[in-house]
């Protein structure tokens, strides 16, 4: 390649990175003002909507429940299926309680209920700022002296992390119940030891980081739907587009979330 | 500058560029208190971009907007927000809150802005809704209605505060001539009740003339001719005529493309 030709090459890889960067930079810039005025709105007024915010818990986090438990039931015998025969070489088929329940409350609980929400509440989201935004409903927020950020961001925000850290208790229970159901009816064990040594082998350490892992999802995926939503620009389309994006880039940032937080529990807790 | 006149809004020297487009040049003009002023201009020429810019949505790339003798442009959030409880607006949909009831949208800026008690807000939200004829909507909501109503639903939400000054984009775009002259008639009569300010962005002459102290005409980003109703009746300026007679034939081109027709449909690079 011609020295002209890697020039051009960084220069697109340059941009490129300097755009997600700005992204970053606006995405950080809406959380840290969400999180001003949230912390405005417990100490004076104007207060934080609650009965917007509860509203919004039961939209974006009940609907999900049936759905989160139908899949969790799922991967617990999906991971009980696939560990057997290999416990079942060490002779310690009595270990898939264990491996279930670590599994699901570090690590599966907090993931696919994260996942699950952003295609429900991540997507209604979007969709709907972005709406919001092509009807110039928030220009008539924001020039009525009314912010978006703690008008609209903030109850959607406090929702999403109380319902995906809560969902994520569900997910847990359930998706360690599933792992119980190949135990119990497939390996034909004794479900009352299953459940002691899930009791047993799951540590305070493990329910809490999973369960500080999934509030941090809920905030990231609340974050860039409104980021997403509010930034829409050029009519329905954009709102399309708006949303896709939010869903794509919701997975993507949740799982390096996710990385990131596991390799510094690992380092450090 | 002598103040003969206590401007509630002045403009000074207002540039805007649009991707290195210019949009607005040199826009200067000053509104006393009461006074009921009309922007015309046909589409594109830049008038939701200059509302746009008064109200603080877009920063000029240069000059200053003064509210009330306040420089808007360089106000702090705080004071921004403080200055746009001055005014009311009607966006060009109406810019309903979809997800409220029409009454809840008139009462959100009361319910935001003011401690009043909630039977005072219910009773403002019924006086402010009977000004434009919708008082048995209270419960609907926006969808539920049309477009005409929405717009006088958002007339009624612009001015629940008492604003000092009211802004309208376009408010008979799109209705039917009855609801025009009722969107008109709320104008005139809200000067008369209220003692507001108004300025108001149209394409529409004929309501112009009905409602305005004065016109100014935006052409090319500038204001080409400002005046009494009176001038624009018999306009000398021959791209106001055209304007104001709605003729197809004029200084002001129907197209405004700025490649050359040929080149562009042969999709020749030109030399
Ligand atoms: N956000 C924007 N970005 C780029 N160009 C814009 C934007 N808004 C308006 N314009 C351009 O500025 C010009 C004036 O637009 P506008 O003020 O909406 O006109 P009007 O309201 O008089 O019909 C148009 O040529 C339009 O394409
Ligand atoms: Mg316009």
């Amino acid at each position: 390649m011609s020295a002209a030709a890697w020039t051009r090459l960084l220069e697109r890889v340059g941009s490129q990175g300097e755009g997600f960067l700005a992204y970053m930079g606006g995405l950080g810039y809406l959380g840290w003002d969400a999180l001003k005025f949230t912390v405005l709105g417990l100490v004076v007024r104007p207060r934080i909507k609650a009965d917007e915010t509860f509203f919004q818990m039961v939209r974006l986090g009940v609907r999900a429940i049936p759905i989160i438990v139908l899949v969790q039931t799922f991967v617990g015998m999906i991971l009980a299926f696939q560990l057997a025969p290999v416990l079942a070489d060490y002779g310690q088929l009595d270990k898939v309680a264990t491996v279930v329940a670590i599994a699901m409350f570090r690590e599966l609980g907090p993931l696919i209920s994260a996942i699950v929400l952003t295609g429900f509440a991540g997507a209604a989201i979007a969709a709907e700022l972005g709406t919001m935004v092509v009807g110039e409903e928030i220009a008539a927020l924001r020039t009525s002296g009314i912010h978006p950020v703690r008008f609209l961001v903030v109850p959607r925000v406090i929702a999403a992390v109380l319902m995906t850290v809560a969902l994520t208790v569900v997910a847990d229970i359930v998706g360690t119940a599933g792992g119980g159901i190949v135990d119990r009816f497939i390996l034909l064990r004794d479900s009352w030891e299953y459940y002691h040594t899930v009791v047993q082998s799951l540590l305070v350490k493990d329910v809490l980081t999973g369960l500080i892992k999934s509030g941090v999802f809920g905030f990231l995926l609340v974050l860039i739907s409104c980021y997403e939503g509010l930034g829409v620009a050029g009519g329905a389309g954009g709102v399309g587009r708006a949303t896709t994006r939010s869903v794509v880039l919701s997975i993507f940032l949740i799982i390096a979330a996710d990385c990131a937080f596991t390799a510094a529990f690992y380092f450090l807790w | 500058m002598t103040a003969d006149v206590d401007p509630i809004l002045e403009l000074r020297g207002i540039e805007k560029f649009f991707e290195g487009r210019q949009v607005l040049r040199n826009i200067n003009l000053r509104v006393p208190r009461g006074e009921t002023l009309v922007i015309i201009g046909g589409s594109g020429c830049g008038k939701s971009t200059l509302l746009r810019t008064i109200i603080g949505e877009y920063a000029p790339d240069a000059g200053h907007v003064y509210i009330g003798g306040e420089d808007a442009c360089c106000a702090s959030p705080e004071r921004l927000d403080r200055i746009r409880r001055r005014f009311g607006i009607l966006f060009q949909s109406g810019a309903l809150y979809s997800s409220m009831t029409v009454g809840e949208n008139v009462a959100l800026p009361l319910r935001e802005h003011t401690d009043l008690d909630e039977k005072i807000v219910r009773m403002i939200v019924k006086m402010k809704l009977e000004l434009v004829g919708l008082r048995d909507f209270e419960d609907l909501m926006p969808a539920q209605i049309s477009g005409g109503m929405r717009k006088r639903v958002g007339l009624a939400r612009a001015i629940a505060l008492d604003p000092e000054i009211v802004f309208y984009d376009e408010p008979s775009a799109g209705l039917d001539p009855i609801a025009t002259s009722v969107i008109d008639q709320l104008i005139i009569d809200l000067r008369g009740k209220l003692g507001a300010t108004s300025l108001v962005v149209t394409h529409d002459m004929q309501s112009a003339l009905r409602i305005a102290d004065r016109i100014a005409m935006l052409y090319g980003g500038e204001f080409i001719a400002v005046g009494p109703p009176a001038e624009f009746s018999s306009p000398t300026d021959p791209r106001v005529r055209q304007f104001v007679e709605g003729l197809a034939d004029g200084p002001i081109p129907l197209r405004v493309s700025k490649t050359d027709y040929v080149t562009d449909l042969l999709g020749e690079e030109p030399v």
